[in-house]
């Protein structure tokens, strides 16, 4: 097969299959669906890095990850936040962790929820660092499947641009931004 | 508290709702003294805007009172502050450029879906715009919450009237921007559609950057008046034919600058396609054209156009062609509000600068639906409405 791609990151393309293009960014793990998105921040990868591979921090800007138990060096458990007051959670294993470069992981036992990701730090020069998330995902069908809807919301990459951008925002500015007027409102947000 | 809230199209009321909270470690809460009405909280009168919800607080032209600070503002108690209407966080790679407007994070992660969507990227919150400026609540109340309280509100020295300074929130600093935009070269002379606040504004400013003469043009005869004060020639589109008169009023070369200060009253956000189709005539006619294609057509070769006018989708029949075999510029986008505070609130401290005269009415927070209602239907008497919280009821 003549090879046609181009230099586009491979969540872009058009065609191929989510298990294609995951290949080509060196996720394994099982799933139907790839998103991947980028954002720059205005601070140094190392800085970023070190934010990020605390992974209770985690939950400060991830919308529905309601808490992460560092189990050890390498292991996690996500407890995540589903329809009403349910709530799935799943251990997620460290599968490469270069220090101010990349972090990736993949769920462990938990068929019914399993994923797989990496996020990156690159240089950005006077711009800071650019942070891609790249999560590979199956998304299953019943009742399982609407809590994982929920989680990545409808349009997949739409749940992890708005995270990033709560990472940035945390990052840059020392706070997540809200248009809410009270605390109450807030919490209604939150919620 | 006390607030004017949008219900509807032509329904604001002010209602009794919840005091505003300190949220984020560098907020503060403004206890406000003076609070505008905008030409554009109009369209929103209007029911031209979407993503607004029954209940938003409206205004984001504002000052006050400090009255409450978190652990990360620079503001102090009792301060008297003009809060710019872009809310920016000043740590971005935007705000480091003085792009204040194009801010990343002044904007919560949700709202910045639709703008992304609907223009490529998002762009900063603003106060009392909508959910897709980011849904914070406006200044035409008693208190706002002000997120990054640091870096947006500027501190006024004791002595100054709120009259004289209230317009740095939005209309004045946009006004120079739109000069600054057309790039004034000595000798030059730049023409300014629509004479509402930004338009006079602009006027003032294009002759404080060098301009030898200032043509605006407006069919309300009070605003031609003011402009007139400035020193503008005037044009009444509805007595003359733009066009034909700006070609000769300027020897046959047409203007080196044009500032496009009409924007969304002529064209309503989204509503360009029903413009369009009550329109008689497309690029010279003497009914309501886009300002933007007529000041392209008369523009001379080479010239440049400023466009501070908000427009919000599609427009249709804008002449490329005409803009690309003149050669011409065009600069425009939201205002920088941060960028111009320092230097706007000097030239006004040392009277370079007035902008009261734009004042018409003058009215208690509680009489704001009176105020949009005298906005909206009486366009030529009334320039601008300023609310103030503590005044007493006045004849309306």
């Amino acid at each position: 097969m003549t090879d046609i791609r181009d230099d586009a990151p491979a969540a872009t393309a058009k065609h191929a299959s989510a298990t294609q293009n995951a290949a080509r960014e060196g996720l394994s793990g099982e799933g139907d669906t790839l998103i991947a998105r980028s954002v720059t921040i205005n601070r140094s990868r190392d800085d970023l890095y070190r934010f990020w591979r605390d992974f209770p921090n985690l939950a400060k800007f991830m919308e529905n990850v309601k808490r992460i138990d560092v189990r050890d060096d390498c292991t996690s458990h996500w407890v995540v936040a589903g329809p009403g007051e349910t709530t799935v959670e799943w251990d997620a294993q460290i599968t490469q962790d270069v220090p101010g470069e990349a972090i990736a992981w993949a769920s462990t036992n938990s068929p019914d929820v399993s994923n797989s990701g990496r996020v990156e730090f690159r240089d950005a020069g006077e711009r800071g660092t650019v942070v891609t998330a790249t999560i590979f995902y199956k998304a299953p069908a019943g009742f399982v499947g609407k809590l994982i809807a929920k989680l990545f919301q409808r349009e997949p990459g739409i749940q992890a641009r708005r995270d990033l951008r709560r990472f940035k925002q945390l990052m840059e500015t020392g706070e997540v931004a809200t248009a809410a007027r009270t605390l109450k409102q807030r919490e209604e947000e939150i919620a | 508290m006390r607030a004017l809230t949008w219900h509807g199209k032509h329904d604001v009321r002010v209602d009794t709702v919840d005091d505003p909270e300190i949220l984020n470690p560098r907020d503060a809460i403004i206890k406000v003294t003076s609070t505008a009405i905008c030409g554009s909280d109009l369209h929103l009168y209007d029911g031209f805007i979407p993503t607004m919800k029954a209940g938003d607080i409206l205004g984001h032209e504002f000052m006050g009172e400090v009255v409450e600070t978190g652990p990360g503002s620079t503001l102090r108690k009792g301060q008297r502050v003009v809060v710019p209407f872009t809310i920016a966080c000043g740590s971005c790679y935007h705000c480091g450029k003085h792009q204040y407007s194009a801010c990343d994070n002044g904007n919560p992660a949700d709202n910045q879906d639709i703008a992304q969507e609907l223009y490529g990227q998002p762009m900063s919150g603003l106060f009392g715009y909508s959910h897709m400026t980011g849904g914070y609540a406006g200044g035409q109340a008693e208190y706002v919450r002000v997120p990054f309280s640091d870096v947006g509100p500027i501190v006024i020295p004791d002595g100054i009237d709120d009259d004289r300074v209230l317009f740095l929130s939005d209309i004045l600093p946009t006004g120079w921007q739109a000069a600054e935009n057309a790039e004034i070269e000595p000798g030059d002379t730049v023409v300014v559609w629509g004479c509402g606040p930004v338009g006079l504004f602009a006027v003032q400013s294009a002759f404080l950057m060098g301009a030898e003469r200032v043509i605006a043009i407006d069919h309300f005869p009070r605003r031609l008046e003011l402009a007139r004060r400035f020193g503008a020639e005037t044009i009444n589109y509805e007595e003359t034919r733009t066009y034909e008169a700006l070609i000769e009023m300027t020897g046959g070369i047409g203007p080196d600058a044009c500032i496009d200060a009409v924007g969304l009253e002529a064209h309503g956000f989204f509503a360009d396609n029903v413009w369009d189709q009550i329109k008689v005539s497309t690029f010279t006619g003497t009914d309501r054209t886009h300002s933007i294609r007529q000041a392209i057509h008369a523009c001379r070769k080479g010239g440049r156009i400023s466009m501070p006018a908000v427009y919000g989708g599609f427009v249709d029949k804008f002449p490329l062609g005409a803009f690309m075999e003149k050669g011409l510029t065009l600069k425009t986008g939201q205002t920088h509000v941060q960028h111009y505070l320092p230097g706007l609130l000097n030239a006004i401290v040392e009277d370079k600068i007035d902008t009261t005269f734009l004042i018409s009415h003058r009215l208690p927070l509680e009489q704001a639906p009176d105020g949009y209602r005298m906005f909206h239907d009486h366009q030529n008497d009334v320039t601008k409405v300023v609310l103030k919280p503590g005044l007493d009821r006045v004849a309306a």
